[in-house]
C-alpha cells in the first residue's frame, strides 16, 4: 500500500520510442526495397545507395560542426534521408549528381532550416526535384530492369517509366515485382507494400497517410478515366504513399488533417500525371502538400474539451 | 541627418547599404534578369544612367515641386530618363535590348530609383545627390554582376558566353535557383556588414512610442539589421 502510494513529478509514463529507434525501424522497412534494387539493376544500385548514405551522414556531421551544434548523426536520420534519395536516383546516375542531392537535402533543406524536426518539406523530395529540375537528362535515363518485357525497351537498355510506356505493355504482376524502369526503389511495389505494413505493425507510421492517399489516387484516376491499379503500381506512388508523405515533420498531426493531406498529395499526384508535361507526379504534389501542412493543422486544430460548438445565426 | 562626407554618400550604396542585398530594394529585375553576367551588366548601367540623372534633375527641382505631387513628378522625371536610356540602347546596343525585353522600360517603377529619389534626392543638394545615384548604381550594378556571375557559371557553365564548365545544374537560371542565390547573397552581405563593424541600425529609439516611458538601455529593436536610410 505504501509503494502505491508514492508520488513523482510527471512523466508518468515511459516508452522506449527515441527518434533512433524509429529511424531504425525505417531504415530496417526499406531493406527489402533496397535488395529489391540490387536485384533488379544490379550491384550498381548498392553502390548508388552506399555512396548517398555515406554523403548524407558526412555532410550532417560537417554541417552541424560548421554551425556549432551538437551531433546528430547518432539518431539516424542522416541514413534515411540517404537511403530514401537513393531510392528515388535512376540506376545509371553519376555519382556526383547523387551527391550533389544529398547536400540539397542535407545542408540546405535540413540543416539550414535548423535540423532534424524543422525541415518544411521533405529533404529527400525536395532533393529529388532540384536534380530533376537541374539534370532532366540524367534523373529520366531509365536502365531496363532485367526481365522486363522486351516491348518496352526501345533500344535494348533503356526503357521509358511504366507511366511513360504505352498500355499494355506492363502487366500488373510486372509492376508488382518490378519487372519495369524507374528508380532504382520505386520499381517493386512488393517490397515496399512489405516496408509499410512492418511500419505499420510497429506503429511507426499511421495507416491513415497511406491508405487514404492510395484510395485517393484510385478515385481521382477513375475520375480523369486511368487504370487505378496500374496507376497506383508503377512510378513513385507507393514509395511516396509509404515512405515520403508519412514523415513526421512534414505531414500534419491531426487525424482529419492526415486525411486531408493524404487526400490532397493523392488528387495532385493523378493530376500532374495526366495533365502536366511530366510523366511523375508524386514529388511534386507531396511537396507541394507539405508546404501546405501547417495551414492544414490550423484548420484541423481539436476542439477544447467542453466546447459547445455557436449555434448558426445566434448573435455573440 | 547626420552630416556625411561626399566620399561616404558615395560609398554607402556599395557595400553598407547596398540596395539590392542590404535595402532588399529592385528584386523583380535582380531575379529576372541575372541569368546571365551579361544581361546583369547591362540592366545594371542602364539603371545607373537613370538613377543619377534622375536624381540630379530631382534634387535640382526639389524646391519647386509641390510636396502633395511630387510621386506623379518623379515618376514623369525618371520615365523621361527611361525612354532616352532605352531609345540609346536600341541603337547602340541592340541584343541587350532583346535580352532584357520588358525589364528595360520597367527600369521607371524600379523601387531603387524612386526610393533613391523620395529618400535622398528630394532632400539633399545635387552634388550630393548625384554621388549618392552613382554608388547606389554601382552598388546595383555589382549585386547584380554577383548574382549573373554565380547563375551563369552554375547553371550554363560558362561565363560571358564562353563555355568554362562541362556541368550545368539547369536550376540555377532557372527562378528557384535565382531565389537561392539572392538569399545567400544577401546572408553574406549581412555577414560582412556585421564582421566589420559596420551593421545598418536604426537608431532605437526614433519612431517608437514607448521612447519616453522607456527605461531601457537596449530593446530587441536595436539588434535588428534594419537597413534604412540615414534620416
Amino acid at each position: 500500500m505504501e509503494n502505491m502510494l508514492h508520488v513523482s513529478s510527471s512523466p508518468h509514463f515511459k516508452c522506449n520510442n527515441s527518434t533512433r529507434r524509429i529511424m531504425l525501424d525505417v531504415i530496417i522497412a526499406l531493406i527489402p526495397a533496397a535488395v529489391a534494387a540490387c536485384v533488379i539493376f544490379g550491384m550498381r544500385s548498392l553502390m548508388l545507395i552506399g555512396v548517398c548514405v555515406a554523403t548524407c551522414v558526412l555532410l550532417e556531421y560537417v554541417s552541424r560542426k560548421i554551425m556549432k551544434r551538437d551531433t546528430t548523426i547518432g539518431d539516424l536520420s542522416a541514413v534515411v534521408t540517404g537511403l530514401l534519395l537513393a531510392l528515388n536516383l535512376p540506376v545509371d546516375i553519376n555519382p556526383l549528381i547523387a551527391m550533389f542531392g544529398c547536400l540539397v537535402a542535407i545542408v540546405v533543406v535540413k540543416q539550414m532550416f535548423g535540423g532534424i524536426g524543422m525541415n518544411f518539406v521533405n529533404p529527400a523530395l525536395a532533393a529529388r526535384i532540384v536534380l530533376l529540375v537541374s539534370f532532366p537528362g540524367p534523373m529520366m535515363h531509365w536502365v531496363t530492369a532485367a526481365g522486363a518485357p522486351k516491348a518496352a525497351a526501345i533500344d535494348a537498355t533503356t526503357s521509358a517509366t511504366p507511366l511513360a510506356a504505352d498500355p499494355g505493355v506492363y502487366s500488373y504482376v510486372d509492376l508488382l515485382i518490378g519487372r519495369c524502369g524507374g528508380s532504382i526503389g520505386e520499381v517493386c511495389a512488393a517490397a515496399l507494400i512489405l516496408g509499410g505494413v512492418y511500419l505499420v505493425i510497429r506503429k511507426v507510421i499511421s495507416p491513415i497517410i497511406p491508405c487514404v492517399y492510395l484510395a485517393a489516387a484510385a478515385l481521382m484516376s477513375l475520375i480523369v478515366g486511368l487504370d487505378p491499379l496500374y496507376q497506383l503500381l508503377s512510378g513513385g506512388m507507393m514509395l511516396g504513399a509509404i515512405f515520403m508523405a508519412t514523415d513526421y515533420t512534414t505531414s500534419p498531426v491531426t487525424k482529419w488533417g492526415k486525411v486531408i493531406f493524404a487526400c490532397g498529395c493523392g488528387i495532385l499526384t493523378i493530376l500532374l500525371r495526366s495533365y502536366s508535361n511530366m510523366p511523375e507526379g508524386v514529388s511534386f504534389s507531396i511537396l507541394l502538400m507539405n508546404i501546405l501542412v501547417p495551414h492544414i493543422e490550423h484548420l484541423t486544430r481539436p476542439r477544447t474539451l467542453g466546447f459547445v460548438k455557436k449555434a448558426k445565426g445566434a448573435k455573440k | 541627418m547626420a552630416q556625411k562626407s561626399l566620399f561616404q554618400e558615395f560609398t554607402k550604396g556599395i557595400v553598407k547599404e547596398n540596395p539590392v542585398l542590404c535595402l532588399v530594394l529592385g528584386t523583380c529585375p535582380t531575379l529576372a534578369v541575372t541569368t546571365s553576367a551579361f544581361n546583369a551588366i547591362g540592366m545594371g548601367v542602364a539603371a545607373t544612367a537613370v538613377l543619377i540623372c534622375s536624381n540630379a534633375v530631382i534634387s535640382a527641382l526639389r524646391k519647386f515641386i509641390p510636396d502633395k505631387v511630387r510621386i506623379p513628378a518623379y515618376i514623369t522625371i525618371i520615365a523621361g530618363f527611361v525612354t532616352v536610356v532605352q531609345m540609346l540602347v536600341k541603337a547602340f546596343a541592340p541584343a541587350i535590348n532583346d535580352s532584357l525585353g520588358i525589364f528595360l522600360p520597367l527600369i521607371v517603377v524600379n523601387c531603387i530609383i524612386l526610393g533613391r529619389a523620395e529618400m535622398f534626392a528630394g532632400k539633399n543638394p545635387v552634388i550630393p545627390s548625384i554621388l549618392d545615384g552613382l554608388g547606389m548604381g554601382i552598388g546595383f550594378t555589382a549585386a547584380l554582376l554577383c548574382m549573373g556571375i554565380i547563375r551563369e557559371l552554375l547553371g550554363s557553365g560558362s561565363l560571358f558566353g564562353i563555355q568554362l564548365l562541362p556541368v550545368q545544374i539547369l536550376i540555377f537560371i532557372l527562378p528557384p535557383g535565382g531565389f537561392f542565390v539572392f538569399g545567400m547573397l544577401i546572408m553574406l552581405a549581412n555577414k560582412l556588414n556585421t564582421k566589420a563593424g559596420k551593421t545598418v541600425k536604426t537608431k532605437p529609439c526614433d519612431g517608437c512610442p514607448m521612447a519616453d516611458k522607456c527605461s531601457q538601455s537596449t530593446c530587441a529593436n536595436t539588434e535588428k539589421e534594419v537597413a534604412t536610410d540615414a534620416d
